[in-house]
């Protein structure tokens, strides 16, 4: 695994440098990507215990509120802040939420969490004198470090604070995949009752992938949140959640470098699919997503893992 | 008094919408295993196709009346063209994998037929209203009510009186209850399954159609009207238990009469309901009210 970390070291050393050289736009997309990415690691996360859950959007929208609710609120700036204040926010609903729904696999897991996340997304529209209702909050500029810039420089800060995040997080997942905690959720995916049997705790296993997985989409939502200026009650809704799964799948369930590749390959085809077929672009994507199903179930970064492999052997 | 006869009606008339659009998702999970999330687009398509025939018929001057034959006819055409071309092409290559890859595939034909839907009608309004002009008022405990309301009361008692007859004394039913409990020995006594599978599915489709053509009067048809049927559909099947017929109809029951109440009495939690009777009935019977308990793989 050293080179694994050596090749991960390079590749956020270039898009360090590909922030200064590459035009705004492309870092402003590549940022709302690594955000993204971040939260479609907790699809991942999820995944490896056999779990989908269609309601990732919950935690995401709740920590991108909980941000500028803290900005509006207490005037806070300061994105070292913001994203910690963010990240709790999602871990403790996370904790409530993990209590009912650790109990449940499959279609009800799935199921589920959608419903509470569009639980969240009744209340945000319905609140309209604390969240703005459809309309959404606006999010003010954020300092990173205490250093506080405006237009195109402001951006920048914002992706070197996304890409640091990312790359945390990678280690994070990475991390907990070869941990027993990790093993003992994909064990979870292959055979619950025989991990019972082995005298595993399968439910706080569970509960504790969710955990992780909540941090994770909570500390994406802060993150779009913070480059995108405004959040809405949209990123609670149901196709939210669907796009990380998405996601998830097209890079390769289980694959942390999958994950983060797919989320980039997503969001520039997304804006030029947006942009030239707006009203087939959904139905693009459904395609894609059931060719890589039926035809590369490992997901499009499986041929590059297989060929990492044979490097290895 | 007035108001609990006022809560009743709504909440019955709110039940048989719910029963229409869940019920075809019941049964598809029931004898197929799989949880289709393009029920919602599958309800769409339904009420797109209503509303398209119900305009159409109505600009040639035709007798009004038959616009309410136009509704269950499109419904119909739709579920018997769609239901075999999505389970055939798409759904019967991912027989015996996981349900996660299951939910993927038809969260995959969910946003292709959302685009479709886009693709084959615009994206501007469709107003059928000719229906439920067409009826008028009743009146009843000094309110009144559209009488179209009862129409669809009409509509799931008569879908769920066929479906529950279809399936408990017809031939074919019966077969498909074998299924249901049993598909390898089915198939061991002579089923052909992949016909079970076929006419079930265009059934289920057939359904949440007329769901959606009988719903299209109400509404203007617009993009994205499927999106939350599929929610709420869900919680109706797993408040009944996945799988059940009767289940359908009495979690429809149940979501109808407590939605209805906290409309009249607690507006703050109408949108929320839905949700807390899933929550409510879900931690004390994970299965569902009349959820059967499987035996676990070992």
């Amino acid at each position: 695994m050293r080179r694994g970390g050596l090749w991960a070291l390079a590749a956020v050393g270039v898009l360090a440098v590909a922030g200064v050289v590459l035009p705004r736009w492309l870092v402003f997309l590549l940022t709302l990507a690594f955000a993204k990415g971040v939260a479609v690691l907790s699809v991942v996360v999820l995944m490896r215990a056999g779990l989908v859950s269609f309601g990732q959007g919950l935690f995401f929208a709740a920590a991108a509120y909980a941000a500028g609710f803290a900005m509006r609120g207490w005037g806070l700036r300061e994105a070292l802040v913001l994203v910690p204040v963010g990240v709790a926010v999602a871990v403790l609903l996370g904790a409530v939420v993990g209590l009912l729904v650790a109990r449940y696999r499959d279609i009800f897991f799935a199921m589920l969490t959608l419903a509470f996340s569009m639980v969240l997304y009744g209340v945000l529209i319905k609140a309209y004198t604390v969240t703005g209702g459809s309309d959404g909050i606006r999010i003010p500029t954020p300092s990173v470090l205490g250093i506080s810039r405006a237009g195109d420089e402001a951006r920048l800060l914002v992706y070197y604070l996304a890409l640091a995040c990312t790359a945390g997080s990678a280690w994070l997942v990475t991390r907990y995949a070869q941990a027993p905690a990790g093993y003992l959720a994909w064990a979870v995916r292959d055979n619950e009752v025989r991990v019972a049997y082995l005298g595993a705790p399968v439910n706080r296993i569970v509960y504790g992938a969710f955990l992780l997985a909540s941090g994770l989409a909570g500390l994406g939502g802060v993150l779009t949140a913070l480059n995108v200026g405004h959040v809405d009650p949209g990123l609670s809704y149901w196709t939210t959640s669907g796009e990380l799964v998405f996601v998830a799948v097209l890079g390769g369930s289980g694959s942390v470098p999958g994950a983060l590749a797919g989320a980039v390959v997503y969001e520039v085809l997304r804006s030029y699919a947006f942009k030239y077929a707006p009203y087939a672009w959904q139905m693009m994507l459904g395609a894609a997503m059931l060719v890589i199903i039926l035809f590369l179930p490992g997901g499009l970064w499986s041929p590059v893992e297989r060929w990492w492999r044979r490097q290895q052997a | 008094m007035s108001q609990v006869l006022i809560i009743g009606v709504d909440g019955l008339v709110f039940a048989s919408w719910l029963f229409l659009v869940s019920v075809g998702l019941s049964l598809i999970y029931g004898v197929l295993r799989i949880l289709n999330v393009a029920h919602g687009s599958l309800f769409a398509v339904g009420a797109y196709s209503g509303a398209s025939l119900v305009v159409a018929y109505s600009q040639a001057g035709n007798w009004p009346w038959g616009t309410l034959l136009a509704l269950p006819a499109a419904a119909l055409a739709a579920g018997l063209v769609l239901g075999p071309l999505v389970e055939r092409g798409v759904l019967r290559w991912t027989y015996g994998r996981e349900p996660v890859v299951q939910l993927l595939v038809t969260f995959s034909v969910f946003l292709i037929l959302e685009d479709a839907t886009k693709l084959l009608w615009g994206v501007s309004p469709y107003y059928a209203y000719q229906p439920y002009q067409l009826l008028g008022q009743v009146h009843i405990g000094g309110i009144d009510y559209p009488a179209y309301s009862f129409l669809l009361l009409l509509v799931a008692v008569v879908a769920g009186g066929g479906l529950w007859w279809f399936v408990r004394r017809t031939r074919f039913g019966r077969v498909v209850v074998a299924v249901i409990h049993d598909p390898e020995m089915s198939v061991a006594l002579g089923v052909n399954l992949s016909r079970v599978y076929v006419a079930t599915f265009a059934l289920g489709t057939v359904l949440a159609a007329l769901g959606g053509a009988f719903t299209a009067p109400m509404i203007s048809v617009v993009p994205g009207i499927g999106v939350e049927v599929i929610v709420l559909a869900f919680a109706v099947v797993v408040v009944g238990g996945l799988g059940s017929l009767e289940g359908a109809a009495v979690g429809a029951l149940l979501i109808g009469l407590v939605r209805a109440a906290a409309v009249h009495l607690l507006p703050v939690l109408e949108l929320f309901t839905i949700y807390l009777v899933m929550a409510a009935v879900l931690l004390v019977r994970p299965l569902g009210l009349f959820g059967r308990v499987e035996v676990r793989r070992i």
